[in-house]
């Protein structure tokens, strides 16, 4: 059982996720209940995977290693280490609750819906533990026609440019990675091993090259400034359980390609351009939360703030410090819940109100008394307050990148100020207040299902934020290695 | 037995299709109307026949008939994909066929002469049979594609294929006139053999190298040498359309191998340049003018330009796992384009013809099994895992780095995502648009439907196991170089 988790955890839902979709959109019901059961199966198969975790060891655990295409040299290689097993267990977690939340609010073609969000889980799961270069990039790719659907069916209006936005910015970000990992197949002995990667000499010329193509893909992923403008049009437009999927994993792919394949395998051309990404990331942290503050959409708005919070990430990884390393991984899992619980939340409101305007509510707090307290517990994890899972994650990125350049961390600091002005007067003009809006007055507060999918998240933020050890106990041995894997120079004597 | 004849057991695959495609005509000469599916059964039941003969001549190699065919490995798997691709359109034509009044027994005597051509072509060893083969090709399609005689389109585009194919065979016969005076023999391996004592820079074999290029290049599609292929593709019945681009691609695919690499490999890196120049301008032309297409018949058309384009990047290598890829790419080609045009079939019903993008429209939600079909196909064409596609596109990039060619690696991937943005136009009037009020039922038509399903099927499933095919097509190239 235990030699192959990972591939029930991959497989599981891409299976159930074909069930799903046999069972057929006329039998609506049973296809959400098949599709609960598939998501709760798939997360029980990851839970062994962090109960049966060496914390003492960087090596891959739980590996799998099949010959898959032979006459490329291409193996079904599997395996976690500390930085992509929280993202495994984020994604088949998530996903339960994406099924839940979607459950009364999807009514058209619902067994598509779900099985698109099945097969989507075993494609990201897929991503977080391939350790073969083609399986790696299969996974990458192949996730982007379920989102495509997801967006372009379920979206709204202007769901057909955002959505082949969405596509064409991310294929064309990833194809230059195809080239990169091909080049490096050549100078690793004829392997698509990631890990042999890591090992193989590079000159700077190419490892400048590599870095940038490598770049290229995971910054349209993450995104960073410039390349950003799909996510919001993404956001605005995709389904909440698609904005939900998007901001909490999606996003995280392209800051766990930085942690698997840029850094260790071009070391020495990731301290190149450490200035630049630095630039990026402080661009982000800065402008785009400024941007964020003069939105009048919500789901813009939380779209921007994604993209400012995962500037603090990308801060963490190129001040080259373990603390702000592991600090950047707490982020995005902190991001990963409150995001989504963000993100649903505004679903909430968009479910009663068919509006996202901010402008359209204000004193939501007087009708629907236990929403309001939930989303501001999720407001203040987006601000980053001490006691959130917020706090921890930017309060290390900030530590780690102070004694590398106390410059860097002073104006991202600032990012933390920013960021609580936009959630705050975000949340001020919506939820507190007198109410305006005769519609608002008729708000009911939320269903069980709904308190379950929030409450869970909120659990979760807490957590992280109390108690953030078993989380950085998990991830702390990998990035030691990690970093001391990038004080080390690949450039050929 | 004299030394013509010996291993004439080499060619019974191809002395097999000739007498069936004989007994085919006469059959349907003298049974009728009322009897006309025993032609389209002879023709599975011919092809099936050939499958078995070829299969248990595997692992056998040699040169019979003094030197004018050729068994190798490469003979016998690209006969077999042949059979493969003529099989499936025999399958999905039957209905096309009937709905328009073109349901004669002539169309598949036709595709069994074609197919004989390509199978000489296959396993030609020398430049007179090779010829030979391309020429049957050739005049079988100048006819399938006028078949419909009373359709105005149809007979233009097979006049237009007729003069233009015959000026590249023209182009063709002239450079291997000139191969002849340089070497004083027909034989390909030694043409070979004599070219080692020709330096690269003599006029006379740069000319016969041109002409050949410039014929092949016409045969397979590849720009600058495209022009005939939209209007054909456009013109042509469907059911014929779908056959032009399947078998004769690997007829064309086989006049590479057996020209350039059996016959001219010495001159590598003259007719690589020449090839260099067709990769290119097939990538930049093929994915730019098929975004303006309206017609999915002409889309398809100028997509096929740059899926040669994409193949050619296997020949640019130059390599034998650039042949190998470069042939992986080419069955995969075939795959994909008999789906997609099978789609077209499929959905076309009398005195209408499901070829213009808009025709898909809310297809998901009239049929949406067909429209899940048509989804794999074209995320396959885009080159999109989990497809059987991006592992075509990957084992060329791969041949074309190993090469040292990284730039035409970037160059061809950028093109891929160009040409993603066509096809994911379908995908999105299939998905996301509603179904036009005029477009009426889709007739049921349960064989061409399930053969359509296994087809496009296949590429999924070959997407994620694409392992045994791929070992294939290697296989097919051991030992070409």
């Amino acid at each position: 059982m235990n030699a192959s988790l990972l591939s029930y955890s991959i497989w599981i839902p891409i299976v159930g996720g074909l069930l799903v979709l046999v069972v057929g959109d006329r039998r609506a019901a049973l296809a959400r209940w098949l599709a609960l059961i598939v998501s709760l199966l798939a997360f029980a198969v990851t839970i062994p995977l962090y109960t049966g975790f060496d914390t003492h060891t960087a090596a891959m655990q739980f590996s799998e290693r099949v010959a898959w295409i032979p006459s490329l040299n291409i193996y079904y290689h599997l395996g976690v280490d500390g930085i992509s097993l929280w993202f495994v267990l984020l994604t088949s977690f998530l996903t339960v609750l994406v099924v839940i939340s979607s459950w009364r609010n999807v009514q058209t073609r619902v067994a598509q819906f779900m099985a698109a969000f099945l097969i989507m889980e075993g494609m990201m799961i897929g991503v977080f533990c391939a350790l073969d270069a083609i399986l790696f990039y299969v996974f990458w790719e192949a996730m982007l026609i379920p989102m495509f659907l997801i967006i372009g069916v379920w979206g709204g209006p202007r769901r057909v440019y955002a959505t082949i936005k969405f596509f064409l910015y991310t294929f064309l970000g990833s194809v230059l990675m195809l080239v990169a990992l091909l080049y490096l197949y050549f100078h690793s002995s004829n392997s698509f091993d990631l890990l042999v990667y890591q090992h193989t000499p590079l000159g700077m010329t190419a490892q400048l090259l590599i870095f940038i193509a490598f770049f290229v893909a995971f910054a349209v992923k993450i995104p960073m400034w410039p390349v950003h403008t799909w996510l919001p049009d993404a956001h605005v437009e995709a389904p909440t359980a698609g904005s939900v999927v998007l901001a909490a994993i999606m996003l995280k792919m392209g800051a766990y390609g930085f942690l698997r394949l840029s850094l260790p395998i071009v070391p020495d051309a990731s301290h190149k351009l450490a200035w630049l990404m630095i630039l990026l990331s402080l661009i982000a942290i800065i402008y785009v939360a400024l941007v964020a503050i003069v939105q009048e959409d919500m789901k813009k708005l939380v779209a921007y703030s994604s993209i400012a919070h995962m500037g603090f990430v990308t801060l963490g990884f190129f001040v080259f410090d373990s603390v702000a390393i592991e600090g950047s991984i707490i982020q995005m899992l902190s991001h990963g819940f409150i995001s989504a619980a963000m993100f649903l939340c505004i679903g909430v409101l968009y479910d009663r109100m068919h509006t996202r305007n901010i402008k359209a509510y204000g004193g939501v707090a007087n009708v629907m008394p236990i929403f309001a307290a939930l989303m501001m517990l999720f407001a203040m994890g987006n601000v980053g307050l001490p006691g959130t899972s917020g706090f921890v994650g930017e309060f290390m990125v900030v530590l780690g990148t102070y004694q590398v350049n106390p410059w860097y961390a002073i104006l991202a600091a600032t990012g933390l100020i920013t960021g609580a002005s936009y959630t705050l007067w975000l949340f001020k003009r919506a939820i507190f207040g007198g109410i305006v809006h005769p519609e608002v007055a008729a708000l009911k507060d939320l269903d069980a299902r709904e308190m379950l999918v929030l409450g869970t998240l909120a659990a979760f933020t807490l957590l992280l934020g109390v108690w953030p050890a078993p989380f950085l106990d998990i991830v702390h041995t990998s990035v030691q290695h990690l970093v001391a894997q990038m004080a080390v120079s690949k450039i050929p004597a | 037995m004299n030394a013509f004849l010996l291993h004439w057991t080499f060619a019974i695959p191809e002395i097999w299709v000739l007498i069936m495609a004989c007994v085919v005509l006469l059959a349907d000469l003298y049974l009728g109307e009322r009897l006309r599916d025993v032609a389209p059964v002879l023709t599975v039941l011919t092809l099936l026949g050939a499958a078995v003969l070829t299969f248990f001549e595997f692992g056998q190699s040699g040169t019979t008939f003094a030197g004018l065919l050729v068994m190798d490995p490469f003979t016998n798997v690209a006969e077999l994909f042949s059979y493969l691709a003529v099989l499936m359109v025999v399958l999905y034509s039957r209905r096309y066929l009937l709905d328009r009044g073109i349901y004669r027994g002539e169309i598949y005597v036709l595709l069994l002469f074609a197919l004989l051509g390509v199978m000489v072509m296959v396993s030609g060893a020398n430049l007179l049979s090779i010829y030979l083969g391309l020429e049957l090709l050739a005049l079988s399609q100048y006819a399938l594609v006028a078949f419909n005689r009373d359709s105005l389109v149809a007979t233009e585009a097979g006049l237009k294929y007729f003069v233009l194919g015959a000026l590249a065979s023209g182009l063709l016969l002239y450079g291997m006139s000139l191969l002849y005076g340089l070497t004083g023999t027909l034989e390909l391996r030694h043409i070979a053999a004599a070219l080692v004592n020709v330096t690269s820079s003599n006029l006379i074999l740069v000319f016969a190298l041109v002409f050949i290029v410039a014929g092949i290049a016409f045969k397979l599609g590849a720009a600058p040498f495209h022009m005939w292929l939209p209007d054909v593709y456009q013109g042509a019945p469907t059911v014929v359309t779908t056959f032009l681009a399947s078998a004769p691609k690997i007829g064309a695919f086989a006049l590479i191998i057996r020209l350039l690499v059996d016959g001219g490999y010495g001159m590598l890196e003259s007719w690589q340049q020449l090839f260099i120049a067709l990769t290119l301008v097939s990538l930049v032309v093929g994915n730019l003018i098929a975004i303006a297409q309206q017609n999915l018949k002409r889309m398809l058309a100028y997509s096929t330009v740059g899926h040669v384009g994409f193949l050619s990047l296997g020949i640019v290598a130059g390599t034998e796992a650039g042949f190998a890829s470069a042939f992986f790419y080419t069955i995969v080609y075939v795959l994909m384009s008999l789906a997609g045009f099978g789609m077209i079939l499929l959905l076309s019903r009398a005195g209408f013809e499901a070829e213009r993008i808009d025709d898909f429209k809310g297809l998901s939600q009239r049929k949406p099994w067909y429209a899940f079909l048509m989804l794999i196909i074209m995320f396959s064409m885009a080159g999109v895992p989990p497809t059987v596609g991006f592992y075509a596109k990957l084992a060329v990039f791969q041949a074309v780095i190993a090469a040292g060619y990284v730039w035409l690696a970037v160059i061809g991937v950028l093109m891929a995502v160009i040409g993603a943005f066509y096809y994911l136009r379908v995908v999105k009037v299939m998905y996301f648009d509603a179904p036009e009020p005029e477009s009426g039922p889709i007739v049921r038509d349960d064989f061409a439907s399930a053969t359509l399903s296994i087809n496009s099927l296949a590429l999924l499933v070959l997407g994620i196991v694409p392992g045994p095919l791929m070992a294939f097509c290697f296989y097919a190239m051991q030992g070409v170089i």
